[in-house]
This record gives C-alpha cells, sequence and structure tokens, in this order.
C-alpha cells in the first residue's frame, strides 16, 4: 500500500489503525487499491452508521400497517386496497453546504431513486431545511435561495409534486445547513421489491447516466469531516444532478419491474457501485463478479478505483435472469436509458472486480457489509446548554398586541409562500391539500379522474407532514425529540389521518463528543418512547452526524416525516377557519410554557431549561377527538398548536380563512407559551363541539382577544406574508 | 371524440392532460416516436420538460416524429391544444406565432391566477366563463411577439406571474385552431383541487368536434 | 456558436447579473447579457449557419455568432 509523506492512505481515506488492522486480520493480507477504497467507504460513517447503529436498534420498528421495515431502501406501509405507500428521509446537508443547488438537487433525486428502487411510483416530495439567520447572515440567504431553487428544479422537471415541508432558521446552522428531503411513493403490494441479490448465474446490468468522477470520495470525506474554511477544495467531488435522465430512469425501472423483468433493483447513490452491489449480494447472501471495464464511462481513462467509489446520479443497479435480459435491455433503449450487464452473482459470498477480465479485487462480501465495528458512544450530560441565545428583538415587557406582530413575522412562523411557490404542489393530480391549506398534504390514493369517488363513495388518501425543532430538542433531547413526534401526528390529526409509520432523519454534531453522544442518545430514547406513545413504527430513516462547526454543533434536530391515512379525502381538515358564527374550541390538555418557545428565541434567550410534561393519554384522546371531529365534518377547521403558542395558531387560522375571531383566553393561560403536539385549535357549529373548550367565536375583521389585543386582520396578514419574502428580496 | 396526449421523454403532465380530457372524451397517450396519431380528433401537447428543457424549452421536441404528425394535422385544420411545455412546442415549431421567454424574476413559480378569456370566439374557449382561476407553474412563460398576434386569454390585471407582454397567457394561430396557454386547465377540473374552471377548455374542443364531424 | 438575447429583449439573467456586480465591488458595469455557447465539431461548416436557425437558436428571440476554430 502507497502511502503520503505525512500519514498512510487508509487514514486519508477515514479508516482509523483499529479498523485498518481489522480489515489486514479479516483479509489475511493487505488490501490493495481497488479494496482499500472500497473499504474505506464502506466502512464509513455514512455507509456503516457505526456511531449510531447500536443506538437506532432502541426504536421500534414493526407494526400491523408495516410492510417493509429499515434495512431496504425505503421502508412500505399498507394503506388498503392492496396498495402501499413506500417513504423515507434522507439527510443531504454537507453537499448543500458546498454547492446549495446541485447538493439539494440530488438530495431530491437520491430520495426519489430509494423509492422507486422499492418499486414505487413517487407520488410526493417534502422537505425539512435549515440555515442560520436569513436576517443578518448573507451567506444563509444564498444557501436558502440556491437550496430551494435546487429542490424545485429536481421535483418540478420530473413531474413529482413537492407538497410539504418546514425551515427554521437558527445561528447554529449558519455553517452547517440542513438539507433533508423526503419523498413518498405509490405501489400495488406485488410491486414491492427487494435489493436482495438472487440467484447464482444471474446477470447484473446496470443501466442510467454515464459512470463519471462525480462525487469520488464523497460518501468518506463529505460525509464524516467537519466543514473548514478549506471547502473549496472538496468543490470537484460535487454531483450534478439530471431529472430528465432520472425521468426516464423511473419510467424505465417501473416498466421493467411491472413487465416483471427483474429479480431484483438497487439504486446507486452514497459510494455507487461499491454500496449498491455490495448491499446487493449481502442481502442476498451471494456474492457478485463485476467488471469495471463493461461499466459506460463519460470519462475515458478513469481507474477501476475510481469507477467502483464514482457517485455519478441517475443509475441503477438490477439482477435479472439471463434469459430475460434481452427485454430488459429493450425496455432501456425504448426510454433511451443505457444500459450494459456488468457482471453475475455467484455463489461464492465474495465481491470480485475484474477490469477487462483481469482480476483487481475480491473481498469477502461480510468483510465489507458487516465488519465495520460499531462503537459504543460514551454519552455525558452536560452542565449547562452548549448553545447561546441572539440578540433580543422583542421587549420582554412588550406589549400582546406587539408581541404576537412581532411572532408572526419572524421568520420562523412567516408565510413560507415565497418558498413553496416555487415548486409544483399539484402534477400527477391528487394533492387536495395544497401547502398554507392544512397543517398535512393530502393526497388522494387514486387519482383524480372522472369516475373517482362516483356516488358519493369515498375517495380515501393519505396525509404526510415533516417536523423538526431543534431549539426544543436542545432544551431536552429526550422530551424534545419525542414532542417532534407528537406534533407530526398532531398534523396528521388536523387533516382526520391516523399514522401509519414515520421515517426520521437525525441531525447531529458529532458523536465522538460526549454531550452531543447524549443528545443523540436521549433523543432516540424520546423518539422510541413517541413511537411506543402513539403506536407509530418507524419504517426506515437516515443519521447524519459530525454536522459541527468551529462554532460549535447544530442544534441537535431530529426530523420526522410521517405518513397517515384518512378514509375520504373530501373530508380532510383545513386550517383556515370557515365560517363566521362558528364557535372556536381549544382541544386537548395544553400546557404552554416560556423555555425553547419562539417567544424565547425573539427575546434572546438561549435554548434551555425543562419543556412542559406531557400526559400521553391526554394527547391520545386529543389527537381521537380531533380526528374523529374532522372525519365527522363536526369540525370547519383544525389547527395544532405550535410555535408561537395559541394565540399565532389562532391567528394562523384568520388569515388561512380570511376572517377575523373574538377570543376569550381561559384565565392563566400563557397566550405565547408552547407545548408541540397537546392541543388543537377547532371551530365548528356548537353543537359539534360537544365537551370541548369553547374559547370564541369566527367573524369580523380583528382579531380580537378580550383584555389582550385587537388588531385588524389585514394587517396580521400582511406582516404573516412578508415576514419571510422581505428578508429574501 | 377522441383525445390524443403526446409523450415526449421528460412530459411531466400528460397523465393530468389525459385525465382531465377523459372527463369529457375519451383520450389516449401517443409516443413521440410514433408518427400514427391514431385518427384521434384533437391533439394535447402537454406540460413538462420534454427532453429535459435543455437548449431550449421546447426546441428538441419539435423535432419528434409526432411533432411531423401534428404539424400535418393543424394543417389540415385538425385541433391543437399546447400546455406550458406545450405552448413552448408550438411555438418553436412555428405553429404559434412568438415564443417563450424565461420569467421576469427568473424563478419556477406555481400559483392559482385569474383569466380573462378576451376571445370566446375559438374553438377552445366557446364555452368558457368571463373569468377562469387555474394555476400557472413554469420558469419558462413570459411570452414575447414582435407582431400582433390573436390573444385569447390574459392574466387579470395584477395576476400576470412572470411579465408576459401586455399580460397574454394564451394565444391562437391565424387559422383559430391551434392553441397555446402557460395556464394549466388540466389542473383545474376536479373541485377537490380547488377549481373546475379548466374544464370548461376541454368542454369547448368536445363542443367544435361533435359540430364539426357528426356523429356517424 | 455564441447565442446572445436579441438587442431589445428582456434579459433578467443579464440583469441580474448587472445588479450583481457593483454588489461585489466592479462599478461601471453595462449592458451585460447572459447568453450560451454551443461547441461543436464540424465536417462541413457551411450547416452551421442552418444548425443555429433551426435548432440552435430562437431567431425570433436570439441572434447567434459563429466562431470557427481550426
Amino acid at each position: 500500500m502507497s502511502s503520503t509523506d505525512a500519514q498512510p492512505r487508509y487514514r486519508e481515506l477515514g479508516l482509523t489503525d483499529h479498523e485498518y488492522e481489522l480489515i489486514v486480520t479479516g483479509l489475511g493480507r493487505e488490501p490493495g487499491d481497488v479494496e482499500l477504497a472500497m473499504l474505506s467507504l464502506m466502512w464509513s460513517e455514512h455507509c456503516a452508521y457505526k456511531h449510531s447503529k447500536k443506538l437506532l436498534s432502541r426504536l421500534p420498528t414493526t407494526g400491523r400497517h408495516v410492510l417493509v421495515g429499515p434495512g431496504e431502501n425505503a421502508g412500505a406501509v399498507d394503506v388498503g386496497d392492496g396498495m402501499a405507500i413506500a417513504f423515507k428521509v434522507e439527510s443531504h446537508n454537507h453537499p448543500s453546504a458546498v454547492e446549495p443547488f446541485q447538493g439539494a438537487a440530488t438530495g431530491v433525486g437520491g430520495i426519489l431513486r430509494d423509492i422507486f428502487a422499492v418499486g414505487a411510483r413517487p407520488i410526493a416530495v417534502l422537505d425539512s431545511l435549515r440555515f442560520g439567520e436569513v436576517a443578518t447572515s448573507q451567506r444563509s440567504r444564498y444557501l436558502l435561495e440556491h437550496a430551494v431553487a435546487g429542490i424545485g428544479h429536481y421535483g418540478n422537471s420530473i413531474g413529482v409534486p413537492t407538497i410539504g415541508g418546514e425551515i427554521y432558521f437558527e445561528p447554529s446552522y449558519e455553517q452547517n445547513c440542513l438539507i433533508n428531503a423526503m419523498a413518498v411513493g405509490l405501489a400495488p403490494h406485488a410491486r414491492l421489491t427487494s435489493a436482495a441479490a438472487a440467484g447464482p448465474g444471474n446477470l447484473l446490468i446496470l443501466f442510467g447516466a454515464l459512470t463519471g468522477r462525480d462525487g469520488i470520495g464523497g460518501a468518506s470525506v463529505l460525509a464524516s469531516a467537519e466543514l473548514t474554511d478549506a471547502d473549496d477544495s472538496k468543490r470537484p467531488t460535487v454531483q450534478i444532478g439530471d431529472p430528465f435522465a432520472e425521468k426516464k430512469l423511473l419510467e424505465c425501472s417501473l416498466e421493467l419491474l411491472d413487465a416483471g423483468l427483474l429479480a431484483s433493483l438497487q439504486d446507486l447513490g452514497a459510494a455507487g457501485l461499491t454500496s449498491s452491489a455490495s448491499e446487493m449480494a449481502s442481502k442476498g447472501d451471494v456474492g457478485l463478479d463485476l467488471d469495471v471495464g463493461k461499466v459506460p464511462l463519460r470519462e475515458a481513462d478513469m481507474e477501476p478505483f475510481e469507477i467502483m467509489v464514482s457517485e455519478s446520479q441517475e443509475r441503477m443497479l438490477c439482477v435479472v435472469e439471463p434469459h430475460l435480459a434481452d427485454q430488459v435491455l429493450a425496455v432501456c433503449e425504448k426510454w433511451e436509458v443505457t444500459a450494459t450487464v456488468i457482471g453475475k452473482v455467484t455463489d461464492t459470498h465474495s465481491f470480485r472486480v475484474f477490469k477487462n477480465g483481469e482480476l483487481v479485487g475480491e473481498l469477502p462480501v461480510p468483510l465489507l457489509v458487516d465488519d465495520c465495528p460499531l462503537y459504543d458512544l460514551e454519552p455525558e450530560a452536560p452542565a449547562t446548554t452548549l448553545y447561546v441565545g441572539g440578540e433580543q428583538q422583542v421587549a420582554t415587557d412588550a406589549d400582546p398586541a406587539t408581541t404576537l406582530r412581532a411572532l408572526l413575522q419572524s421568520a420562523n412562523i412567516a408565510s413560507r409562500r415565497v418558498v413553496f411557490e416555487q415548486y409544483d404542489p399539484v402534477v400527477q393530480s391528487r394533492t387536495v391539500c395544497r401547502p398554507e391549506q392544512a397543517d398535512a398534504a393530502v393526497l388522494a390514493l387514486p387519482v383524480l379522474a372522472a369516475g373517482t369517488g362516483a356516488g358519493g363513495a369515498p375517495i380515501p388518501g393519505i396525509a404526510v407532514s415533516i417536523d423538526g425543532n431543534g431549539r426544543r430538542v436542545a432544551v431536552d433531547p429526550r422530551a424534545g425529540a419525542a414532542e417532534v413526534v407528537y406534533e407530526c401526528a398532531a398534523n396528521l390529526a388536523c387533516t382526520g389521518a391516523e399514522p401509519l409509520g414515520l421515517t426520521n432523519c437525525l441531525n447531529f454534531g458529532n458523536p465522538e463528543k460526549p454531550h452531543v453522544a447524549w443528545q443523540l442518545s436521549e433523543a432516540i430514547d424520546g423518539l422510541a418512547q413517541a413511537c411506543r406513545d402513539l403506536d407509530v413504527p418507524v419504517v426506515g430513516g437516515n443519521v447524519s452526524l459530525y454536522n459541527e462547526s468551529p462554532d460549535g454543533p447544530i442544534l441537535p434536530t431530529p426530523v420526522i416525516g410521517m405518513v397517515g391515512r384518512l378514509p375520504d379525502v373530501r373530508r380532510a381538515g383545513r386550517i383556515g377557519f370557515a365560517n363566521p358564527g362558528d364557535r372556536i374550541a381549544l382541544v386537548g390538555s395544553f400546557n404552554p410554557s416560556r423555555d425553547g418557545s419562539e417567544l424565547a428565541k425573539l427575546h434572546g434567550s438561549a435554548p434551555a431549561g425543562a419543556l412542559p410534561d406531557k400526559d400521553v393519554s391526554a394527547i391520545r384522546a386529543a389527537h381521537d377527538r380531533v380526528r374523529q371531529g374532522v372525519r365527522d365534518r363536526e369540525f370547519s377547521s383544525a389547527h395544532d398548536i405550535a410555535e408561537g403558542g395559541i394565540l399565532v395558531a389562532i391567528a394562523e387560522c384568520c388569515i388561512a380563512g380570511g376572517v377575523g375571531a373574538i377570543i376569550n383566553l381561559p384565565a392563566g393561560l400563557d397566550p405565547f407559551g408552547e407545548d408541540l403536539g397537546t392541543a388543537f385549535i377547532v371551530s365548528g357549529p356548537t353543537e359539534g363541539l360537544d365537551g370541548l373548550t369553547i374559547i370564541g367565536a369566527v367573524g369580523g375583521r380583528e382579531l380580537n382577544v378580550q383584555g389582550l389585543l385587537n388588531v385588524p386582520l389585514s394587517e396580521l396578514a400582511d406582516l404573516h406574508a412578508a415576514g419571510l419574502s422581505t428578508l429574501l428580496s | 371524440m377522441k383525445f390524443g396526449v403526446i409523450r415526449f421523454p421528460g412530459t411531466c403532465d400528460d397523465v393530468d392532460a389525459q385525465l382531465a380530457a377523459a372527463r369529457v372524451g375519451e383520450a389516449e397517450l401517443l409516443w413521440h416516436r410514433d408518427r400514427d396519431l391514431k385518427g384521434v380528433d384533437a391533439v394535447i401537447v402537454p406540460g413538462g420538460f420534454s427532453y429535459g428543457d435543455y437548449l431550449r424549452a421546447g426546441a428538441i421536441a419539435r423535432f419528434a416524429p409526432v411533432m411531423e404528425s401534428v404539424v400535418e394535422f393543424a394543417r389540415e385544420g385538425g385541433l391543437v391544444l399546447g400546455i406550458c411545455n406545450g405552448f413552448q412546442i408550438l411555438c418553436e415549431s412555428g405553429l404559434l406565432p412568438g415564443a417563450l421567454l424565461v420569467n421576469n424574476h427568473l424563478k419556477f413559480v406555481f400559483r392559482q391566477v385569474q383569466l380573462d378569456v378576451v376571445d370566446h370566439n375559438t374553438p377552445f374557449t366557446r364555452t368558457c366563463p368571463p373569468t377562469l382561476s387555474i394555476p400557472v407553474k413554469h420558469t419558462t412563460g413570459r411570452y414575447y411577439a414582435p407582431e400582433p398576434v390573436q390573444v385569447v386569454l390574459r392574466y387579470a390585471p395584477g395576476h400576470n406571474p412572470n411579465g408576459s407582454q401586455d399580460d397574454i397567457a394564451g394565444v391562437v394561430n391565424n387559422a383559430g385552431n391551434v392553441f397555446g396557454l402557460m395556464p394549466h386547465p388540466e389542473h383545474a377540473v376536479d373541485a377537490l383541487t380547488g377549481s373546475t374552471d379548466g374544464l370548461a377548455i376541454f368542454e369547448s374542443i368536445r363542443a367544435a368536434v361533435s359540430e364539426r364531424i357528426p356523429v356517424a | 456558436m455564441l447565442i446572445r438575447p436579441k438587442a431589445g429583449i428582456l434579459d433578467p439573467q443579464g440583469q441580474a447579473v448587472q445588479r450583481a456586480l457593483p454588489a461585489l465591488g466592479f462599478d461601471g458595469v453595462a449592458n451585460v447579457h447572459v447568453g450560451r455557447l454551443v461547441e461543436l465539431d464540424v465536417e462541413d461548416p457551411e450547416q452551421l449557419p442552418a444548425m443555429c436557425e433551426r435548432l440552435l437558436a430562437n431567431p425570433l428571440i436570439e441572434d447567434y455568432e459563429i466562431i470557427e476554430q481550426a
């Protein structure tokens, strides 16, 4: 093995001395160039999850709706009528910090491939974004604008609607923006496909884009190293996304599956051919022979190791019985997709790499996939908060109207229209609730066609929500992570949907630091508990660690994407107050406090203190009540009380409905405190609100809160509309 | 009557257009490599990003084999509806005057817009109400024509989403049988999506076809 | 082939660049236009104008310029 003056090559590739020793022992010799490149990727944090795998085993992953759990390209749940929903969220944080447009675009492209790799047609994209303070940071504005453009470019061009998302701005994301993309796909149960390679003698066919030098070193370098000022040197490793190529790849893949031509299918993502092929072999308990000389290249002079680790986008790998190969190649030709037989399945448990017939690497599949050591973390609770407060933007003794105005126009609460107007939410003719119309996006499961729901038959659908709140998780990682799950489920309840499963993306700092390890460990315990509380299993996800800059770690940011089912999309609940004269009610056991709240941030406070205690049975009862009230059309509107507290929630209902309200808050209730996922604002005729706490009525042109404030609705709407858009213009 | 909906590589709204057209008649997809229009009564060139919109939106699609048949179909008086990318393709292929340029704000925009129907005497708008609420979604939708054109749809005052010349949202050719528009009527055909105003355009086409070709 | 927006056609990309340059300290910038460059090898350069007219440029909104290198 060659080495530089400074250090052995394996260290440059991110392997520790101990890991390298394990490799030499396992192999019985020193690895060659190709082998070392492959091992360094498969043993990276990104592929091996070596600092998180042990913790992730604490999450519940089974449930009555689960068809495919973690381990495949995407998990899947049953939505009835023989149909399944596959979904997954994944991060593309570090590539996006280097090149936000392409980083975000290829993040969307990658997660879409995960969905159609399991045989599902992508029907929706959502995204969860974090940046530094756009009010003061030009870098964050640049990252936001380009990341949003990249997400839109990919999703819009490929014809998958972007139906929801969330964006928050906090100083700790200044050097480490978070770009998490979630995709949702629909498949008949019979088309759900495994990535497990099967049948020795079967052929390995690579199809899609040509292989170039994209992202070489990307998986291990980009996913495991903290970003420093020398980021420009990483620029050559940025992958370029081509949604047009992926659109053809998507249609081609689904046609191949529909025709029953594939034994298994896998997408090429991080670590390219190395990861895809070895995981297929591992899952199928077989070996593979692969000839890099057969891989169609964009640059002729690529080395075997470069071909094996290239992260060129828009490529898929499939296993095909030899007698079907011609048919597979014909379908690919129809879609103008390059397809090439590059190898075959063997019964050796060995991954052999050839170049034009000459052996250039041979590794046992278990060594590549299973033998990377898993590390125990050394969690240690910090004595004080790791984060500082920002500049004070609202006086602590400001009057309630001033405070409400400040909250509504704050970057974290203001309307996201300036962002979501750059996404197509309607293509594919399923979208019933677009962004800002409901707390979760609602899609009809059958496409909306002439006969859909004929004679008043129910039109079943799904609701999808994505959520995270780093500031509250920073206050208390366990309670904060649980709160994210409750809030996601609350979003679904507002549309009338019942959760079926969730996917998570755990964005944290460097887990080798004890305080970050503690955040991660606590957050996973909180997630696990909340999943059990609400009976929502985890069907897949992703971990993004080492999100640190010299200023410290990002806020601990577990992001949850949740999918639920509703029996009839015609009854999907909406945010906006609908009918003057309707009564307004508070549902749930609402126990707000200020620590970790949006107002605490505007006051300049650090995310510290404690989150409210939760009564799980009360949460379940409130969610059930709202879900049922929406389904039974007792409620004209439903909205969960989230960031900013109850008055912000009520103002949002007024703005969305274009009508005012008169409110009498219960005595002693903090108008701006937060207790996420526990309580709701609903409206409707009195008879449907039986047993609920009536707090007001819909009507007028003002938001009139007795004893606190009386502000024209138009003023609130303008502040809400302008808060983020003026920062970006 | 039967609609044919063209599908190029990169077309996105083909199935949506097919579903919308199927609300008023039959509709089938026509593959870009086929020259056979399969006896359809009207052709829809749908939205999306044919050939990735590479080079210029619509520039490559106009040379697809199926477009030769569409041009011939249009010359013989057949009804052709181009939506968004389809509008761009029809302009590139010379079936419609003018060109579509990148939006004045340079960004993709999705927005529900109000449209004024300024010409009801076309086979595409004869049953339309005076105004329509239909979404737009595009990056390259700013209409430009150096010569006067036959305008059919304009964005209502304050609703121009892209800087289009004279608020033009849709135009017909001189013969009146080829119509292109940037808004997406196929995404406004179901009350569940917020508007059914787009249906009037498909119904107009059906009415026009049924008058011209008596049912056997 | 250099392809650029015709004179008089609103070129928002050019305007955006023109606004951005002074913000970076580059003063005295005017008449910015953003076009594109198409590079190709061709056996018969006589075909180039027709290529531009028919596909590579849209003569309604774009001018083109052919630059040959032996």
